[in-house]
C-alpha cells in the first residue's frame, strides 16, 4: 500500500487504526485520507486497508 | 476617455497620468497607476486606475478606500473584498495572519479565540501592552479597524470543539487553522473537511525555535487542506515559539488564503 507516497507492507485484514498505531502516529493529532477521501476519526475501526490502497497521512505539531 | 480616479469613474481628455494629477491635485501628490506607483510620468488608456494622493492629508472616506487599495494589481481588489476569511485562533499565527488579511483588504473576517492577551503572547503575537487583559477577539478587532476600517469583522469568544466547528465556521470560503495544541488543530481539520467540504482549509504545523527559515513550505497533502510549516518542529521545553519563524509561516498561511482566493489552488 502506499503511505505519503512511499510503499508499505500491510498484515492481512488490517485496520486503519490498527495499520496507524503499528506505525506509531497519535491518532489524536493526525488526518488520514484513504484513496482520496477523509476519514473521520471514528471510522477509523472499520476500514480494512487494501494493497491497492492510498493513505496520506497529516501529522499535526503544536505552536501557533 | 473613461478611467477610475481616486475610486470614482470619471472622463478625461488627459493622455497622461501626470496631466490627470495636475488638473485635481498638484506636482507633489503620490501618483499610483494600476497598482503601482509611478515616478515618471505614463500614457494613460480606457479603464486605467489612478490613485492621487496628497501627502499628508487626511482623504476623505470615500476616497480613503481606493487609496488603501491603489497598491494592489486591479481587479485582485474587488475578488479580496467579497472574501469570506475565519481564523480559528488569535496566537502567533492567527493575529498576524489577520493582520496581514486586513492589510490586504479581504471583506469579511471571522476572528475566533476564547482567551485573553496576556505578557507571555507579546514576544510573537500582534498586541502590546495596552491589550493586556482584553479578549484577544476584540484587541484584534481594534487593531484591524485601525489598519482598515472597511473590513468586516466578527468575532466569537469561544473554545472550538467537535460538536461547534460547523455551527461556527459554516459560510466561510476558507478557515484559517491557527491553534497552538496539536490536539486543536486535529479536531477542527479532521471535522472541516468532513462536514464543510465547500471550505478550503489552510492549517499550519512545525514552526518553533530558529531553525532556517527555508525549512517551512506550503504543502497540498490531502485535497482540500494545506498545510504550512516545517513539519517536524514543535513547541516543547527548550525550542519555544520566536516571532521570526511563526510568522513566517502565518505569512505562509496568509499568501496561501490570498491565493486562494484569487482562484489559485496550487501551493
Amino acid at each position: 500500500m502506499k503511505l505519503n507516497g512511499s510503499t508499505v507492507s500491510l498484515s492481512m485484514n488490517q485496520t486503519l487504526y490498527d495499520f496507524l498505531e503499528s506505525q506509531k502516529f497519535d491518532i489524536t493529532t493526525i488526518a488520514v485520507e484513504h484513496n482520496g477521501k477523509i476519514v473521520p476519526r471514528i471510522s477509523y475501526k472499520n476500514v480494512i486497508l487494501k494493497d491497492e490502497d492510498t493513505l496520506e497521512v497529516v501529522r499535526f505539531v503544536g505552536g501557533g | 476617455m473613461k478611467i477610475m480616479v481616486n475610486g470614482k469613474d470619471v472622463e478625461v481628455s488627459c493622455r497622461t497620468a501626470f496631466e490627470v494629477r495636475n488638473q485635481i491635485g498638484n506636482k507633489t501628490d503620490v501618483v499610483i497607476l494600476n497598482g503601482f506607483q509611478i515616478e515618471e510620468d505614463s500614457n494613460i488608456s480606457e479603464n486605467d486606475i489612478l490613485t492621487i494622493i496628497a501627502k499628508g492629508i487626511m482623504p476623505k472616506e470615500e476616497e480613503l478606500e481606493s487609496m488603501m487599495m491603489a497598491r494592489h494589481s486591479p481587479n485582485v481588489y474587488k475578488k479580496l473584498k467579497k472574501g469570506k476569511v475565519a481564523i480559528a485562533g488569535l496566537g502567533g499565527l492567527g493575529s498576524n495572519i489577520a493582520i496581514m488579511l486586513a492589510r490586504i483588504g479581504v471583506g469579511q473576517l471571522l476572528l475566533v479565540d476564547f482567551d485573553i492577551v496576556e505578557p507571555s503572547n507579546l514576544n510573537r503575537q500582534s498586541y502590546s501592552i495596552n491589550h493586556l487583559g482584553m479578549q484577544k477577539t476584540k484587541a484584534l478587532k481594534k487593531q484591524i479597524e485601525e489598519i482598515n476600517p472597511f473590513i468586516k469583522v466578527e468575532t466569537r469568544d469561544i473554545k472550538v470543539t467537535e460538536d461547534n466547528v460547523v455551527e461556527i465556521f459554516y459560510g466561510y470560503d476558507i478557515i484559517c487553522e491557527a491553534f497552538d495544541k496539536s490536539k486543536a488543530k486535529s479536531i477542527l481539520v479532521n471535522v472541516a473537511l468532513d462536514k464543510l467540504t465547500n471550505a478550503k482549509i489552510v492549517a499550519a504545523s512545525g514552526m518553533a525555535g530558529y531553525d532556517s527559515s527555508n525549512l517551512i513550505k506550503t504543502t497540498n497533502p490531502i485535497n482540500g487542506l494545506y498545510v504550512c510549516g516545517d513539519l517536524e518542529n514543535e513547541a516543547r521545553i527548550g525550542r519555544g515559539l520566536m516571532s521570526p519563524r511563526v510568522q513566517i509561516c502565518a505569512g505562509h498561511q496568509a499568501n496561501m488564503v490570498l491565493r486562494l482566493l484569487l482562484g489559485i489552488e496550487e501551493v
